[in-house]
């Protein structure tokens, strides 16, 4: 109860020290094109019931993406990372697919996929799936061999040793790595979203933006902060369930 | 080899491990290493054997093979009259790290053994409860590894072989982690566990009294590639008392003296070359 407290009190502070800097800088400036958030807020209040159905819309389509990315990228990257002779070959693809930055297949996808949820889906999960990948396959090469040996001794099969000992022991990483290509997994949303369609939050901000009303244009981007924050506390919270020894 | 009261655990006319002429070869792209070479040694059913020998003489080899999660490159390894191709229900191997899961509760810990052996979860849990009592950590059955002592996470350890109802116990050096005290009360639960349950066991340990202590034959090794260099009876062992007597620090002495004679045989200026055959 008290963690949580913390935690709450933690968020209030941050977001009070965002908006003084925030409100500085605009005081500063004096362009319209950065509003006061009072402003900011206001506007949110007043285009929250206009912009929700975006913003679920969004949140599905990342929340999906990285499932499936984590998913398929976690398996790959264990069964890659434990399989010697197999790593051979995915090791030296993984490092030339690994560093292209995925964005550039946008115009492929919406030629594929059609202006819908599919291409931003499709990237997301892309990009996540090699940061997980790497971090997976990093993680169960690592492991200790004395750990699997113990494991093995009591007579433990491939599928129990990869139950027992390799997934459990790279859940962490695996969350680590979840958590940072979060921000990755916003801000490709936000230019698939931007660039075509006209549905979700990044098409929201950029429409705005055309219409140069900057405060909803900066309420749009309050949003897509607020969706951050609900991904994270998500990805903590299954993190808890399943990372319980780690307290 | 004198008769003692403890002999009757040892039962000659059941061998629950022998290794004839077991050799050990491992290669690499640039070179072969020889670890072992024509080992021999028969250990009767209950019988407590402890090896000692030289840093890298291959004793954790040799306790892979008969564990089964290495195949000899020549000889065979044959427990209870079986040959050993994989990893048996009843051989228990503690290395020296434990191999405990830290993401697993010490009472989950102890199950792994019959869970993997698809014994239902609850009765392997009873079972594991049950060992815990017997190395005396049941109290901290919800607790994790990695707030266990090193002497707990040691008798975790054993309580995880316990539960398999081992009938050999290899141990690799088990207890060079701990500090002295908590070493010597290990001893002592070793050597209980040992005349309660009555398994065979190999024990490698670089202690001299450990292996006084708790080997009633002690097998000294040569330098890799690791052969039987001599053994040595030590038929008076079996109780905690034994510490404390005049026969014990004899043997001790005893067990020094071929140790160090062994070693200056092997301060030859080409003892490299010898371990390792350049391709």
């Amino acid at each position: 109860m008290k963690a949580r407290l913390q935690k709450i009190l933690g968020y209030v502070i941050a977001t009070v020290a965002v908006l003084l800097v925030w409100a500085a800088l605009s005081l500063l400036i004096g362009n319209p094109a950065l509003p006061l958030p009072t402003v900011a807020l206001l506007q949110l209040y007043h285009k929250l019931p206009d912009m929700l159905p975006h913003l679920a819309v969004s949140l599905w389509r990342v929340l999906l993406a990285m499932s499936i990315g984590t998913l398929c990228g976690s398996i790959a990257g264990l069964i890659i990372g434990r399989t010697g002779r197999l790593d051979l070959i995915a090791a030296p693809l993984l490092y030339v697919l690994y560093p292209i930055p995925k964005i550039v297949f946008v115009p492929v996808l919406l030629v594929l996929l059609g202006l819908g949820s599919a291409p931003a889906i499709v990237l997301i999960a892309t990009v996540i799936f090699f940061q997980t990948l790497v971090t997976a396959r990093d993680a169960a090469k690592s492991l200790s061999p004395d750990l699997v040996l113990s494991v093995r001794s009591l007579g433990a099969s491939r599928i129990d040793i990869a139950r027992h000992v390799v997934v459990p022991a790279t859940l962490p990483n695996i969350f680590t790595a979840l958590r940072i290509s979060t921000g990755t997994a916003i801000a490709v949303l936000f230019i698939t979203e931007s660039i075509a369609g006209n549905t979700g939050i990044g098409f929201y901000v950029v429409n705005a933006w055309g219409r140069i009303d900057y405060p909803t244009m900066f309420a749009g981007i309050i949003a897509m902060a607020m969706m951050g924050v609900a991904l994270y506390e998500v990805i903590n919270f299954v993190e808890r369930r399943l990372v319980r020894w780690k307290d | 080899m004198t008769v003692s009261q403890h002999q009757h655990k040892v039962s000659s006319d059941c061998a629950a491990l022998k290794l004839r002429a077991v050799g050990l070869t491992y290669r690499s792209a640039q070179k072969e290493t020889r670890a072992l070479d024509g080992f021999s040694l028969e250990v009767a059913c209950g019988e407590p054997i402890a090896i000692i020998g030289p840093s890298g003489c291959g004793k954790t080899s040799l306790l892979n093979l008969i564990a089964g999660l290495r195949a000899p490159t020549t000889g065979e390894v044959i427990v209870r009259g079986q040959t050993v191709t994989k990893p048996r229900q009843q051989t228990s191997l503690i290395l020296q790290d434990y191999g405990l899961l830290p993401w697993k509760t010490v009472l989950d810990n102890a199950a792994l053994g019959l869970v993997v052996q698809k014994v239902s979860r609850s009765a392997a849990r009873a079972q594991a409860q049950e060992a815990l009592r017997t190395v005396g950590i049941e109290d901290f059955a919800a607790a994790y590894p990695g707030e266990l002592s090193g002497g707990m996470r040691q008798r975790l350890a054993l309580a995880r072989a316990m539960a398999l109802q081992t009938d050999l116990m290899l141990m690799d050096e088990p207890l060079s982690a701990l500090d002295a005290l908590t070493r010597e009360e290990l001893q002592n639960v070793l050597l209980d566990l040992w005349q309660n349950a009555a398994y065979a066991q190999v024990l490698v340990t670089h202690s001299v009294e450990e292996a006084v202590l708790l080997g009633k034959r002690i097998v000294l090794m040569t330098p890799r590639p690791g052969k039987v260099r001599a053994i040595i009876d030590n038929p008076a062992m079996g109780s905690r008392a034994y510490r404390q007597s005049a026969t014990f620090h004899q043997q001790c002495t005893l067990l020094r003296q071929l140790l160090l004679e062994s070693a200056s045989d092997t301060d030859a200026p080409d003892d490299k070359a010898e371990e390792s055959v350049q391709k």
